[in-house]
């Protein structure tokens, strides 16, 4: 009954936070979250500066990190843009953990500082607790004790080893990164003590493995059990980082270590480069419901409302493709229109939509769209909702770029022969797999000069970028003998090869 | 129930670590971009931050991403006038939009990654690797100055310096030692006392004596004061000696008609840059501007870089004054003394061998530095070539030439460059 009582007044009445304030609001924006059903971790608000929100923001968001000049870089270029004006700050940045933090900024409005509470603490949060992908690849509990640990092995391998070195192998881990996940095996779960207590362990079996793998003074009997040509590995592997940890012959078991947290950060942000239209799309849509109920109570006034709004409306913009702003498909106004999509097909189905997705026309919004939220990621979320009014609102079209042809050809638009091929093809365009470049490790020389192979697998002839020369030496770094990456096409034929040599 | 943190006291600039990275792993570029900037900002705001531009493809950190080419099919937002089955012709020289992911610089394009240094960071990078020679000799014979600085604590002092902390601490401890005998002694009669009364009246001898020692006990024990003028603690401070701060740098310019406006522009640079390099060691520099042809008169900055005068050059007629000057006003046991000059080389023809002797005299041993440049594209002249019997007499005498703006940096890099001992 004490939400009646303040139904006809507002928490607050001008734009400036107070700390009583945000805690008013949370408590409220929580009250409404948990009504709705949103099932978060606890959450932590963390009230920071600018400055500190462009420290956060230049490390991908990590609390505390490593450190790296390519942070730097990033700061520097945050900095200019945020000093000139050209972007205003994130206003949300959260990460995958528990306790869930969220950071609210200091220039903030109190408008702001609600829409952030909503989205991040309660959106994002609620994605991330739920999702498939992060509840099976990452572990919230003890991300930031990894990243404790990390940042303070690092520090101590530049001094035991000189910045310079920690530098170069960071460099060349870095270029791999996105080679440095698991696509389908779970990962182990993470935690600080083991992580201690496991690393010296780790260092001096790893070391003898290797070892044992490059030895120099042949076995005779195996030689010539050998005598038919095998690869090594057997099979080819997706995740080099983790193939080199275990098996470049020439690292230091410290430079081991690095290898690993470098994979395994990596490996912590996959999903999320898997779900950013669906996290986005979860997050504004509930930012957006949550503060419109909060709204509809009384407990907001109309200048926080247009405050709001106008916020709103700027992050879900999508400029068309002939606009000087176009950038690409904003996963922010996919993913928040696609989610009032499902919301009004629930609600409101018409007959198109009967016919297009029969299971969930009218039928319970809140549980189809926490389902949603649960079992996909943006390639299989779209696949499965996008609807033909979707694409009629985005006036969605498709080409076909082909470098055999001298045109291009608009191979669908929204109109009813195409809605099928524009989802399908939009969705793959969120597929993680085709987005990268297929490449694998293939083969070592074991018998020989101990070179590296790796393979790429050429996906509708895209070859790789000139880039793969850069990349290459840092793989020829870690690796310390010689690197090869051979293209192949659908044929299997070797149609580029690229090679390098360590640096002596 | 949300958990708020205020976060904002905790340390900010924790990527500070990070940007000293990014400085260091790209300081030659960096240099390079300085170099050029040097040639091109006026002269009034060299002192300020600068927005620095390297070469993007130095910092990008390259990863395997498709290239162009092959097959793909994209989709796009907005359609306004496509049907399906159209054709478009292919966009030249596209770089093909729409890698997805994080392929944010694929292209390979001239731009420039364009930052910002702060002040400080610009002077560092600009005058790195770079020192003012004979600065040890007057650090060491020129200590005029003091400074107080704390230096532990004393018990002698004015009321204003006492620690309070200390003189409490140090009462405390007397109290506790000289009541400890006392408090021994009472402990063990108190104790005899109970033993005695269970043989004893209260009237017998002994028992009286012990209370009477009891209560001649307590009364010493009371009578020890709580903080006595002994315990007094004051802070200290004595007199650090600390080496001479100030400088006066002597700029002198030919402002014969020789000199045009593009001379002068250099030579202006010149000045200034040994003025910022002279703020980074000095906390007080005075400049003294003597601009001369025929005479030499002490101006003021306006007049040094903007008039124009006309006529011949006697270049001794300026350093006459500066040997006067030095005299009158900068002792050189107070005073660091630099001095350059700028000319295009030109001089009357008689004028230049007392020049040497003025010099040799009455100016090289009392400075720290003297730098000729001589601003000329043609081939040196007269002063030039009497100048270089000074430089072989002296260490501290510098001279080089400068034909173009670009080339300022590059000398007065030469000029001040870090010595081998």
């Amino acid at each position: 009954m004490t939400n009646k009582a303040k139904k006809n007044q507002p928490v607050s009445e001008t734009s400036e936070w107070t700390f009583e304030l945000i805690e008013k609001y949370q408590s409220e924006i929580e009250r409404i979250a948990v009504n709705f059903g949103l099932s978060t971790y606890p959450v932590q608000l963390e009230i920071i500066t600018a400055e500190q929100m462009m420290d956060a923001y230049s490390s991908v968001g990590m609390p505390v990190g490593y450190s790296h000049w390519a942070f730097g870089k990033e700061f520097v270029k945050t900095e200019k843009n945020y000093k000139r004006g050209q972007m205003g700050l994130a206003y949300e940045i959260v990460i995958n953990s528990n306790p869930c933090i969220a950071y609210l900024m200091e220039e903030n409005s109190m408008p702001m500082q609600a829409l952030v509470i909503a989205h991040a603490a309660y959106g994002h949060n609620s994605f991330f607790k739920n999702n498939y992908l992060f509840t099976t690849w990452t572990s919230a509990d003890s991300i930031i004790d990894y990243l404790l640990f990390a940042k303070s092995y690092v520090a101590e391998c530049e001094t035991r080893y000189g910045e310079e070195a920690v530098e170069n192998i960071l460099d060349s881990c870095h270029a791999l990164k996105n080679f440095g996940v698991d696509r389908y095996k779970r990962p182990p779960k993470l935690s600080l003590l083991e992580e201690q207590n496991r690393q010296h362990e780790r260092e001096d079996y790893l070391q003898s493995q290797v070892n044992e793998l490059w030895r120099t003074i042949p076995d005779k009997e195996q030689n010539e059990a050998n005598a038919s040509p095998r690869r090594y590995p057997c099979e080819p592997q997706e995740n080099i980082l983790y193939f080199i940890e275990k098996n470049a012959p020439l690292l230091e078991p410290w430079q081991r270590e690095i290898v690993r947290i470098v994979r395994k950060i990596s490996q912590y942000f996959y999903p999320q480069r898997q779900t950013q239209v669906m996290n986005e799309g979860w997050a504004t849509f509930w930012h957006y419901t949550i503060l419109n109920q909060l709204y509809d109570e009384g407990l907001c006034t109309d200048g926080f409302m247009m405050e709001f709004l106008q916020s709103h409306t700027n992050v879900v913009a999508q400029p068309g493709f002939d606009s000087p702003y176009y950038s690409g498909i904003n996963p922010y106004a996919l993913g928040f229109n696609m989610m009032m999509d499902i919301r009004r097909i629930c609600e409101h189905p018409t007959d198109e939509d009967r016919e297009w997705f029969p299971d969930i026309a009218g039928s319970d919004w809140n549980e189809t769209l926490h389902f949603a939220m649960k079992n996909f990621k943006d390639e299989s979320f779209i696949g499965q909702y996008l609807s033909p009014k979707l694409m009629r609102d985005f006036k969605l079209f498709s080409l076909n770029d082909d470098d055999r042809s001298r045109q291009i050809e608009v191979s669908a638009i929204h109109n009813n022969r195409g809605y099928q091929q524009l989802r399908s093809t939009l969705s793959e365009q969120y597929n993680l797999g085709s987005i990268e470049p297929n490449i694998q490790v293939y083969d070592v020389d074991i018998k020989g000069d101990r070179s590296l192979t790796l393979r790429h697998t050429q996906f509708l002839r895209r070859p790789l970028d000139k880039s793969a020369y850069e990349v290459i030496k840092h793989v020829a770094r870690l690796w310390g003998f010689d690197v090869k990456i051979e293209s192949i096409n659908e044929n299997e034929k070797v149609v580029q090869t690229y090679e390098c040599s360590p640096p002596k | 129930m949300a958990q708020i943190v205020d976060r904002r006291l905790n340390g900010k600039n924790k990527s500070a670590v990070n940007r000293q990275k990014f400085l260091r792993r790209f300081r030659k570029q960096i240099k390079k971009s300085i170099e050029n900037i040097i040639s091109e900002r006026s002269v009034t705001d060299l002192d300020k931050g600068e927005k620095i531009a390297i070469p993007k493809k130095d910092t990008s950190e390259p990863f395997f991403h498709h290239g162009q080419g092959g097959h793909r099919d994209m989709v796009h937002p907005g359609n306004k006038e496509f049907n399906q089955g159209d054709l478009i012709p292919r966009p030249e020289g596209n770089s093909g939009q729409g890698e997805g992911g994080e392929a944010s610089d694929t292209g390979e394009g001239e731009d420039d990654f364009v930052f910002e240094l702060s002040r400080e960071e610009f002077l560092q990078f600009f005058f790195e690797d770079l020192e003012l020679p004979n600065l040890v000799k007057t650090k060491l014979s020129t200590i005029t100055e003091t400074r107080k600085v704390r230096a532990g604590h004393t018990s002698e002092g004015i009321p204003s310096n006492i620690n309070v902390v200390r003189s409490l601490t140090g009462a405390m401890g007397r109290r506790m030692a000289l009541r400890g005998p006392y408090k021994k002694e009472l402990h063990k009669i108190e104790k005899e006392l109970i033993d005695l009364l269970k043989h004893h009246n209260e009237t017998d001898q002994v028992v009286v004596d012990l209370r009477e020692r009891i209560v001649y006990l307590k009364n010493r024990i009371k009578r020890i004061p709580f903080i006595d003028t002994f315990d007094l603690r004051y802070d200290n401070r004595i007199d650090e000696p600390v080496p001479t701060t100030q400088a006066v740098m002597f700029c002198i310019m030919d402002v014969s008609g020789s000199m045009g406006r593009e001379e002068k522009d250099i030579a202006k640079r010149f000045f200034m840059l040994l003025y910022l390099f002279l703020t980074r060691t000095y906390e007080k520099i005075q400049i003294v501007f003597i601009s001369h042809h025929t005479v030499a008169s002490e101006v003021d900055e306006e007049t040094f870089f903007y008039s124009r005068e006309t006529g011949g050059t006697v270049v001794s007629s300026a350093l006459k004054l500066m040997a006067s000057i030095i005299q009158d006003r900068y002792p050189s046991n107070d005073w660091n003394i630099y001095a350059a000059q700028a000319s295009d080389g030109d001089n009357w023809h008689n004028d230049s061998k007392i020049c040497i002797d003025l010099l040799n005299n009455n100016i090289m041993p009392y400075i720290q530095y003297y730098s000729y440049i001589e601003i000329t594209p043609d081939q040196q002249q007269n002063l030039w070539d009497e100048y270089t019997s000074i430089q072989s007499g002296w260490d501290n005498f510098a001279m080089k030439k400068i034909e173009k703006i670009a080339d300022i940096y590059p000398v007065f890099r030469k000029l001040f460059e870090k010595r081998e001992v």
